[in-house]
């Protein structure tokens, strides 16, 4: 079988049906009869299209031969979406749901291959809006160069979810001779970020409205394989990489020193924050540490290629504000600090609870 | 960020530091055992933590952070109360969003909208009153929960309401005021305080007299202090240099904000709205007289405690709670029995422990303990 090519418009082998000629979407849509056909054609299959897909079968079969030459080891995740508003500055949950589930697999060292998109639609939902959502699902699928090539749609009762909720599973390749992992932090090593932290929470709880703060702040959604190909091509003693999204920063942080029995020391000087990100969270009393991410990586590398692991990164579009934000100390194990742009030390604990709820 | 940097200028911190370190050691008492400053508001404690201000101070000064976090001194017979409220037909519960995980005898009020109370998160009292108009079926209950920095927004509120004819909105009064307990806190035989930093918003409003007594009657200086970095340092030197010279006053650091009368308006409004308890009963301080406010009989219209029948069933804090003693300077927070074993931010038994305000969960999140213990064995030996 062919690998797809993202991007690349085929014809599937079975003809569309004639599409969906209402406004919203009823509980008939999700009755799996011609109706549903209509929507899963309209909406999905025409944005989505691609040759592991186009023989909607129930399964989507793809050649163990072809995923062997991209490394050794298969890596599968899932995430699900219910970020509320749908469509918010920087990205809608199509785009998120898409960059969610890459950046978890890249994180791992893996290449995304091929995504999964479930949908739960709350029954009235404008069918425009859904195959808005789906275009940009494709888009960012393309930019990704991933395929979706199975999925699954169902319509519920008013009130019985949110509008719209995606679930992406996800299938890579993880590259031979990379094993990276939060237990291989040492004292000593580097702990780097690719960029301004803290855009996606504040954008979010911005677009939500009841705030009526108006700021210019849009979602750092974006695929980052790219971004870590390219710091695993120049820089392969990398020992972790994960995507700092709910919890935000400092809950990597103290994954890192919870898993590798070590302190982590980050200066806030050194943190790359924009300006108005930190004017929102002044004024909310937010904690940017905390504020969530979808475009954002923390990195952890030993000292001596910390430099090279930067150059990296800020060579990349996506890691220009790229910088080396603390330590990591023999200890005390387990327990993230930050040293204060006032000159105090601070400890940098894991949220109890949300600071804010449903985010992505 | 312009206005806000200036107020937290590192080489100033190091000049205002070195500055404090020469006056307290200049103290024989202080060699003896260190200062005890009590910040009293929980706005100030949130400060010197998430700065890491408590270790950038000399051994000679401890900080010992005061009761003023309303949240976490709110007791658990009335989150219960609320509760009984949020779960009662046809009402629409509105509270800032930090009293939802306040734990009450039974459950929070994030576990009773879990459990289908129509409890809604809201940043201003204006907003539960919008909540009103919006939904005229239903009853829009406000959790009026603060000190003074909060009352007047909330008899605002009250008396729009009233201008306004709005019949369906009323207020459940859980209003405190600060100067009653820093009273009780005074009067306390193991009283081990030697000065301490006012609270900066709730003098906006009230003003600096009220504070008055405190030097006059218990030969304590007070500097009302603003909530920036440089403003706690400054405000420690004011009280230090207190201590120093032999004096007790009442200064005021904070005068960008906080003028000497306060804010009339807003005392009026207060007035207008609100009367005192004879007594109020605190999270781990226990009933104190004087030191809550409900709403005049003018205003029954829009009193919840009139409106609703309310449980109000008095629920004991956890006996071992040694949160008292905390607040008194007698022991830290560490030292409590519970700390950490059973009182966890996830699992708060002491008001302390509630808030990200309150001192022991402050300590939990943010405290470099092992720094503190080891500035405090450096200072005994």
């Amino acid at each position: 079988m062919n690998k797809p090519e993202p991007g690349k418009l085929l014809r599937p082998q079975r003809k569309l049906r004639d599409g969906v000629h209402v406004a919203k979407v009823t509980l008939a849509h999700g009755g799996g009869g011609k109706a549903m056909r209509d929507l899963i054609d309209d909406v999905f299959v025409s944005a989505f299209d691609n040759p592991v897909l186009a023989p909607l079968e129930d399964q989507a079969r793809i050649s163990l031969a072809d995923l062997a030459l991209h490394g050794d080891r298969l890596a599968f995740t899932s995430d699900s979406f219910v970020v509320d508003p749908l469509e918010f500055p920087g990205g809608d949950i199509g785009k998120l749901a898409i960059c969610g589930t890459v950046n978890d697999l890249a994180v791992g060292g893996a290449k995304p291959l091929y995504l999964s998109c479930s949908a739960i639609i709350e029954e009235g939902v404008e069918v425009d809006l859904l195959r808005k959502l789906a275009r940009s699902m494709a888009e960012a699928a393309a930019a990704a160069g991933v395929a979706i090539v199975t999925g699954d749609t169902k319509v519920v009762g008013h009130g019985s979810c949110d509008k719209l909720f995606i679930n992406t599973a996800g299938v890579g390749v993880i590259r031979a001779g990379i094993d990276l992992g939060a237990h291989r932090a040492e004292p000593g090593d580097a702990i780097l970020v690719n960029g301004l932290l803290g855009d996606h929470g504040a954008a979010i709880l911005a677009a939500r409205g009841d705030l009526r703060l108006e700021t210019r702040i849009e979602s750092d959604c974006a695929p980052l394989n790219g971004l870590i190909d390219a710091l695993l091509d120049a820089c392969p003693e990398v020992k972790f990489i994960r995507d700092a999204t709910r919890g935000g920063l400092a809950t990597v942080l103290n994954e890192i020193a919870e898993a590798s029995g070590v302190g982590v020391e980050i200066d806030e000087n050194a943190l790359p924050l924009r300006a108005e990100v930190a004017g929102f969270c002044e004024i909310l009393g937010l904690d940017p540490l905390y504020l969530a991410n979808e475009g954002k990586i923390v990195v952890v590398a030993p000292a001596a290629v910390a430099e090279k692991a930067r150059a990296a990164l800020t060579a990349h579009p996506l890691g220009r504000e790229s910088a080396i934000i603390g330590l990591v100390t023999d200890g005390p194990a387990g327990r993230a600090s930050m040293r204060t742009k006032f000159g105090g030390k601070r400890v940098v604990d894991m949220l109890v609870g949300e600071q804010l709820p449903r985010i992505c | 960020m312009k206005y806000v940097d200036e107020f937290r200028d590192p080489e100033r911190a190091a000049v205002l530091i070195a500055a404090i370190g020469d006056l307290a050691r200049s103290l024989d008492r202080a060699r003896e055992r260190p200062l005890h400053i009590m910040e009293v508001c929980g706005g100030h404690t949130h400060t010197i933590f998430r700065y890491g201000i408590a270790n950038m101070l000399p051994a000679e000064i401890e900080l010992v952070h005061g009761p003023g976090c309303p949240v976490c001194v709110l007791p658990m017979g009335r989150v219960d109360d609320c509760v009984a409220i949020a779960e009662a037909p046809g009402v629409i519960f509105a509270t800032f969003g930090d009293a939802m995980r306040v734990p009450g005898s039974r459950k929070s009020l994030l576990q009773a909208k879990a459990e289908g109370a129509d409890v809604r998160m809201v940043y201003s009292p204006l907003d539960a009153l919008a909540l009103a108009h919006e939904n005229p079926q239903r009853e829009v209950v406000f959790f009026g929960l603060g000190f003074e920095t909060t009352m007047p927004s909330t008899a605002f509120t009250v008396l729009q309401a009233e201008a306004e004819g709005v019949r369906n909105f009323s207020l459940f009064c859980n209003h405190i005021t600060i100067v009653p307990t820093m009273k009780a806190i005074l009067d306390s035989p193991d009283l081990e305080l030697d000065g301490f930093l006012g609270p900066g918003h709730v003098s906006m409003v009230t003003g600096t007299r009220p504070y008055e007594f405190i030097a006059r009657d218990y030969y304590r200086p007070l500097v009302v202090a603003g909530f920036e970095p440089l403003d706690i340092l400054h405000s420690l030197w004011l009280v230090l240099k207190q201590i120093v010279e032999g004096r007790c006053e009442i200064e005021n650091q904070y005068g960008r904000v906080a003028p000497r009368d306060g804010n009339s308006a807003a005392q009026d409004a207060i007035g207008k709205v609100f009367e005192l308890r004879e007594f109020f009963e605190w999270r781990g301080l226990g009933s104190i007289d004087h030191s809550g406010v409900r709403m005049r009989e003018a205003y029954a219209a829009y009193d919840a405690e009139r409106k609703f029948a309310i449980p109000a069933l008095h629920v004991a804090d956890p006996k071992s709670c040694q949160c008292g003693e905390v607040l008194k300077g007698a022991i830290k927070p560490w030292q409590c029995k519970l700390f950490g074993a059973g009182c966890a931010p996830e699992t708060p038994l002491g008001a302390l422990m509630v808030s990200s305000e309150g001192a022991c969960a402050a300590y939990y999140q943010y405290g470099d303990l092992e720094g503190l213990r080891a500035k405090r064995a450096a200072n005994a030996a």
